[in-house]
């Protein structure tokens, strides 16, 4: 069957079966199970409405626990477990076959260095851009500009970088800005993206360019949240512009601006892409998202590919858990 | 507002000017891959895309004189032109590439057994000699010309419509297309009833449930990988599109739930309760009342959803495979970069192939971009 044709029928299936699973649910359970009428109809009633919920959730709990929670637990055994062995316990081996690794240790040094640059300067500039932007008449077009590489793929993104970086012999017209600027200051040309360690940072300098705009689009809201009495009354005493943005501002949206470091952190644990159509890990880049990915499909350890998602995942897991906290005491 | 310190005018222009440069920062990569998209390979490599538009002196590949020649006299004579169609101007010429530029235009070079060439600033060239040429190597002519800002479609043309191999980005549009379309609407209808069950149901569990899908929210999906690709082995779906709607809906849920109930809080109760005491069932309130009322929220996540299933690498990649004839546009551009890494006339407009959508999708709707980002992220 061709595949769009495949497309649209899936998306008739899937429509169509949510439909019908949810009003043919509704219907059995209050005209069959529990019929709203007969001798205990205030019983029925009221049993319908708490076996209800559990109908409404019952999809999209199926999936998330299939897709999301048994995985994690999944991925935890066969980091434990050998394949080449036919799946037997081996304990810690993987991890420690890992650490024993240059390769793995490079990345995890790279992602630290990630994790500090990126959210930082993607928050420091979105909040830059977030102040500047909201002071002027043309700053709605102004944001929408700076927050358009949002919508661009990683790899797309990694594309256009690519020709800033592009490299030229001496002697050619370069056609890599970054090259052209370099040269026009008087040095020779240079393969950025061999050049360990700064290919790191040129690497970083693509994601900072896609997450500004996030930054800056959240921030921008928080900043019109702030009361204006208070800047007003910074005023009146005498603040100037400086000391409003940093005494008076940054510290009443100090909880957004860890929300959106965050947020940040979590897609720099993540980065994968930029890494594999950039460098490929080569020249001392890899990060551990691309050395999972290499153990796991190029490789094929499945075991060592699982230990590096677990390393991810416990990464991650500080920021799981203060969110889920935050969640319940917004709960309450 | 703040302007009232009385620092306005030098500020005001402070910033004026930092924003522009801003903007002119973030735009610069973006408006180079566009630009070079419309330029000839051969121009690609030759000059950078900020030049473009300025009428360019360059070198062009040398040209061997041919044609038929013809008597003029006691004279043989061949005439032709360097750049048939083009409206570059000739500034220096030569015949040897020790020398290109030996000559002025018009100037008359004076070669072997009394041959003379001559080429005017327009291209056109006459070469003259004695005898016949019959079986003669005739001469190379260098050039260099001053050609105007030229653009071209043909990029697009090849790219989308050609056949050479490993380039087919047209059929790894639709793909995409094809992957992202069910991915995007399957999730919401699934996460919708959910959200109102949490959003404004009663039952036990429910704050636990609402704690779980925020958890599930940042689980990373490289731990999916594995155990789901042995699942859609195990039970027969393999590697295919089926399995990448299915893995794109099981990793959009938990946003799609977070995003939908915080909005579906949100709502007026009275309008609930109002409902509910005229005997609407809880289905009908979803119905008729939530669903419609949510619409924003709807929207903001199918754009969401939509953009990440367009650029995802990863997702396609593992449970759609590498296949040729499979491949979604960031796994061809990925190969592209591997395999036609100087070709920047096929890259730059597979990129731009690829980047379009997204950012129709993100002009067109960037108000619902905006508002479903604040949802999810403030708190």
């Amino acid at each position: 069957m061709h595949p769009a044709l495949q497309a649209v029928l899936t998306i008739v299936i899937g429509v169509g079966g949510c439909v019908g699973y949810f009003w043919g649910a509704n219907q059995i359970l209050d005209k069959l199970i529990f019929p709203a009428r007969g001798a205990h109809i205030a019983r029925n009633i009221s049993r319908a409405n708490m076996v209800r919920p559990w109908l409404f959730l019952f999809p999209a709990l199926f999936a998330l626990g299939l897709y999301l929670a048994y995985p994690v637990v999944a991925t935890l055994w066969l980091s434990l477990t050998d394949r080449d062995q036919g799946g037997a316990f081996v304990g810690l081996a993987n991890y420690r076959q890992m650490m024993g690794e240059p390769k793995f240790w490079e990345a995890m040094r790279n992602n630290m260095l990630w994790l500090i640059v990126v959210p930082a300067a993607s928050t420091g500039f979105g909040l830059l851009a977030a102040q500047l932007t909201d002071r002027i008449r043309w700053g709605n077009l102004a944001k929408s500009l700076v927050f358009m590489p949002m919508a661009i793929s990683f790899v797309g993104a990694s594309v256009i970088w690519k020709l800033v970086y592009d490299f030229r012999p001496e002697g050619q017209d370069q056609i890599g800005v970054l090259n052209a600027i370099w040269v026009a200051l008087g040095g020779d040309p240079q393969t950025w993206l061999t050049i360990t360690p700064w290919n790191n940072f040129l690497l970083m300098v693509v994601l900072i360019w896609i997450q500004t705009g996030f930054a800056m689009v959240i921030l921008s809201a928080a900043l019109r949240g702030i009361p204006e009495e208070t800047v007003e009354a910074a005023i009146v005493d005498g603040a100037n512009p400086f000391q409003i943005f940093f005494r008076i501002k940054v510290p009443q949206i100090m909880p957004t601006i860890v929300v959106v470091w965050t947020t940040i952190t979590l897609v720099v644990l993540k980065v994968f892409d930029i890494v594999l159509a950039m460098t490929n890990g080569q020249w001392e880049t890899q990060v551990l998202a691309n050395y999972m990915y290499d153990k796991m499909f190029r490789a094929f350890d499945w075991g060592v590919g699982s230990a590096a998602a677990m390393v991810i995942m416990i990464l991650v897991l500080p920021i799981l858990i203060w969110n889920v906290l935050n969640a319940r005491k917004e709960m309450r | 507002m703040d302007n009232i310190a009385g620092t306005k005018s030098t500020l005001t222009w402070a910033v004026h000017l930092s924003v522009a440069l801003l903007v002119a920062l973030w735009l610069f990569p973006t408006v180079g891959l566009l630009v070079s998209s419309f330029r000839t390979g051969e121009q690609i490599s030759n000059s950078g895309w900020w030049s473009s538009f300025s009428a360019q002196e360059r070198q062009a590949p040398a040209i061997r004189v041919a044609g038929a020649e013809r008597q003029e006299g006691a004279l043989y004579v061949i005439e032709g032109e360097l750049y048939p169609d083009t409206g570059a101007a000739v500034s220096a010429w030569g015949t040897s590439s020790r020398a290109p530029e030996a000559y002025g235009p018009g100037d008359v070079a004076e070669l072997k057994d009394g041959w003379a060439l001559s080429v005017d600033a327009a291209g056109r060239y006459r070469l003259t000699a004695p005898q016949s040429f019959e079986g003669e190597r005739l001469p190379r002519i260098f050039s260099t010309a001053t050609a105007p800002p030229e653009f071209t479609l043909d990029n697009y043309r090849s790219v989308l419509f050609g056949t050479t191999a490993g380039t087919g980005v047209g059929q790894a549009f639709l793909n995409t297309l094809t992957v992202a379309i069910p991915a995007t609407v399957i999730p919401i209808l699934v996460a919708a009833f959910a959200a109102y069950a949490l959003a404004w149901m009663e039952f036990p569990g429910r704050a636990l449930l609402v704690a779980a899908v925020v958890g599930l929210l940042v689980v990373p999906l490289q731990l999916a990988l594995i155990p789901l690709l042995q699942l859609h082995n195990d039970i027969g779906i393999g590697k295919g599109y089926l399995g990448v709607w299915l893995a794109h809906t099981g990793f959009g849920l938990p946003l799609a739930i977070y995003l939908l109930r915080n909005y579906m809080v949100g709502l007026p109760r009275d309008i609930i309760e109002c409902a509910r005491v005229d005997g609407a069932t809880d289905f009908q309130v979803f119905v008729k009342i939530v669903l419609p009322l949510s619409f924003p929220a709807l929207a903001s996540f199918a754009i969401f959803q939509f953009l990440w299933t367009w650029n995802d690498l990863l997702v396609a990649l593992v449970f759609l495979g590498t296949d040729d004839d499979t491949l979604v546009l960031t796994a061809r551009l990925v190969n592209l970069l591997g395999s036609r890494g100087g070709q920047w006339e096929i890259l730059a407009t597979s990129a731009f192939v690829s980047i379009a959508v997204p950012l129709l999708v993100f002009f067109a709707m960037q108000k619902y971009l905006v508002r479903g980002l604040l949802a999810g992220s403030v708190k």
